[in-house]
């Protein structure tokens, strides 16, 4: 009875009327941010953190505000995909395999209301599993030492990587970049600098705010350039909107098998949500009765990883407050917020902050109902968002990107930095290095050197002590297993290309 | 295949120079068995193998653009730079409605398009900043203003 008293606990701080109205302007904003072309949550949380930072919320507050926002854009990012054939990001792409098909065949508004039914019953139920599995997964946490710590941070970014890319050295790669990017600055034992090369702005070291811009919103500008803004409007008219009601009792249980595929690939940390859609795509494609008509407009291939998707954005947020170890970009992207917040995830949070857990938890089930009444009714306004053209949006994304790292830090210095990483963005971004290892590798790799060296320390040096307990050996298994399975199930894994016109 | 050749011997020079300038790294007195040179060292070895793999087995070339596309993206580049260097001295308006205008102009070359979505984008967006979330903007620099 724990959980209600904490529950009722957390309802007590997401119903005052500042939260509520964060969260609903929060799933709004973030809604329209899903549904422009091109932005998806994790460019969308990214550019508004630097700006929710400066508008003074409390911690509570500001994470309502933002978990809002990512999960209205994890709603919002299907209509793109379902009306344009544009995915905002790496887990909508899925949606887009059947989503575009049946809009093709005039049933678009029937796909819009069944995929936002479907993120409802993932994202809910994710939400409660949430509930049950996160104080237990603290409880477990504690048993972590500084040798665990090492190996879970190993498991992340081995992991991540994974399907993501498609060469194992270039997600290597990718996490050494952040790492070593996170080495610069001072040494937090000895109080040196390190690889500063006598720059004063770089004692702090690198701003993971002006990496996290850089590399998810300005390279986007890029982009566009390279595609003379090709990729505007000239999707599928949106007629009239019904409610699916066979749809979606015919996909009922696709949308529960999904949700349970989502929620435990959204736990595994580093893995996240585009792994829960994909896992869940293909599961219903192997066992439905009728395969052959998955990518031709089938409905339960929306529902699925629909479904899917929300349910491992849920699951990755389990990890991510218990464990200080985000389970996907945006989840990286929300532990960036904590840390700005000077919130530090893991097991403390839960007995020191209880406000913030179920206040947030309590957030999210607010935030459920607010979007999906957001959604099913309102599409058609969410509709006329996918017109905005993209030589408004971008110069737009560009000016709000340097306003809030200017008004974070006033120097000219961090907006160059964060047009390098632009730049970066762009260029890894061709050649297939993916940027979300690097992102986490400058998140964790402070923490990940402090938990090395104090192992060190209490071992006096022996290495072996790394391996010494079962859960820091069977996370070094697991990391060791998740970075080489991928090399060998890439060929069963291959991604269904996206439908061309 | 070139792509990656050339990308794999970058990385590999760029980790040797990571390596290079982290023994140049001053430790304490008080120094634990790890020391603040190992993690930099361990990461820049693992840079530098990623480099050599990615060289020797590389992946097929990326669709580059077109000379001239790189062209503009090298131009979006200097019109970022010099906001990012003018915003300060001038202040938020006129660099943010050039900046804008201009990349507006390079996603798609309609000149009353863009000068209108750079005008439109400074001043709407300095009002939501400045009155909306009260970040501290100058509408004018201090070059302007004396």
């Amino acid at each position: 009875m724990e959980l209600f008293a904490n529950l009722a606990q957390g309802f007590a701080v997401a119903l005052t009327i500042t939260t509520m109205a964060l969260a609903i302007g929060g799933c709004f904003l973030g809604t329209v941010i899903g549904s422009l072309p091109g932005l998806g949550p994790s460019n969308g949380v990214a550019i508004l953190i630097p700006l929710a930072f400066s508008l003074g919320l409390d911690a509570t507050e500001a994470l309502v505000f933002m978990t809002s926002v990512y999960f209205g854009a994890m709603y919002g990012g299907r209509i793109s995909s379902i009306l344009l054939n544009i995915p905002g990001d790496e887990p909508a792409l899925m949606t887009t395999l059947d989503g575009y098909p049946m809009a093709k065949q005039g049933r678009a508004g029937d796909a819009l209301v069944l995929s936002g039914v479907a993120s409802f019953v993932g994202a809910l139920l994710a939400t409660i599993a949430l509930m049950l599995l996160a104080p237990i997964l603290a409880r477990i946490a504690y048993l972590f030492g500084p040798a665990e710590y090492f190996a879970l941070y190993l498991l992340a970014f081995c992991t991540l990587g994974g399907l993501a890319s498609r060469n194992q050295a270039k997600s290597a790669l990718a996490a050494v970049i952040g790492l070593g990017i996170a080495m610069i600055g001072l040494d937090n034992q000895t109080g040196l600098p390190r690889l500063t090369f006598g720059e004063m702005h770089l004692m702090d070291g690198v701003d993971f705010l002006v990496a996290i811009v850089g590399l998810f919103a300005v390279s986007e500008v890029f982009i566009f350039i390279e595609s003379h803004g090709k990729n505007s409007a000239i999707g599928v008219r949106l007629e009239r909107i019904t409610i699916p009601v066979r749809d979606i009792v015919n996909s009922f249980f696709t949308m529960l098998r999904s949700t349970a595929i989502g929620f435990v690939a959204g736990v595994l940390p580093g893995a996240g949500a585009s792994l829960g859609s994909f896992l869940a795509y293909m599961a219903e494609k192997s066992i439905g009765r009728d395969r052959d008509s998955f990518g031709t407009g089938n409905p339960r291939g929306v529902a699925a990883p629909e479904a899917g998707n929300n349910a491992a954005a849920g699951g990755a947020l389990v990890p991510m407050l218990t464990l200080g170890v985000p389970g996907s970009g945006t989840t990286a992207v929300l532990l960036a917020l904590l840390l700005t917040l000077n919130i530090t995830p893991g097991p403390l949070l839960f007995e020191e902050r209880p406000e913030v857990v179920w206040g947030l938890i309590a957030a999210l089930l607010i935030a459920n109902v607010v979007l999906l009444v957001m959604n099913v009714p309102m599409v058609k306004f969410f509709v006329r968002i996918l017109s905005v053209p993209p030589w408004i949006l971008l110069p737009g994304i560009t000016m709000v990107s340097f306003g809030g790292i200017y008004s974070l830090s006033g120097s000219s210095f961090d907006l160059i930095l964060m047009i390098l990483f632009g730049l970066f963005g762009y260029i890894f971004r061709k050649i297939g290095v993916p940027t979300v290892p690097i992102i986490l590798g400058i998140l964790l790799g402070n923490k990940m050197e402090d938990s090395l060296r104090r192992a060190m320390v209490i071992s006096d040096g022996d290495w072996t002590y790394l391996f010494s307990s079962g859960i820091s050996t069977g996370l070094w298994i697991a990391a060791v297993a998740g970075f080489i399975a991928p090399m060998f199930l890439r060929r069963f894994l291959a991604k269904p290309e996206p439908v061309a016109d | 295949m070139k792509t990656d050749r050339i990308f794999g011997l970058g990385v590999v020079c760029v980790a040797l120079a990571y390596v290079a300038s982290a023994t140049q790294i001053e430790s304490g007195f008080l120094s634990d068995p790890v020391g603040s040179r190992t993690f930099p060292y361990i990461v820049g070895a693992i840079a530098v193998v990623c480099g050599l793999v990615i060289a020797l087995r590389p992946d097929d070339d990326p669709a580059w653009p077109s000379l001239s596309t790189f062209g503009r993206i090298a131009l979006a580049l200097v019109v970022m730079y010099g906001f990012a260097v003018t915003l300060r001295p001038v202040g938020f308006l006129i660099p943010a409605a050039v900046a804008s205008a201009a990349l507006s102009y390079l996603i798609d070359p309609r000149p009353v398009a863009a000068i209108a979505s750079g005008l439109g984008l400074s001043i709407g967006l300095f009002a939501i900043f400045k009155f909306g979330l009260g970040l501290g903007l100058a509408p004018f620099g201090r070059l302007l203003t004396g």
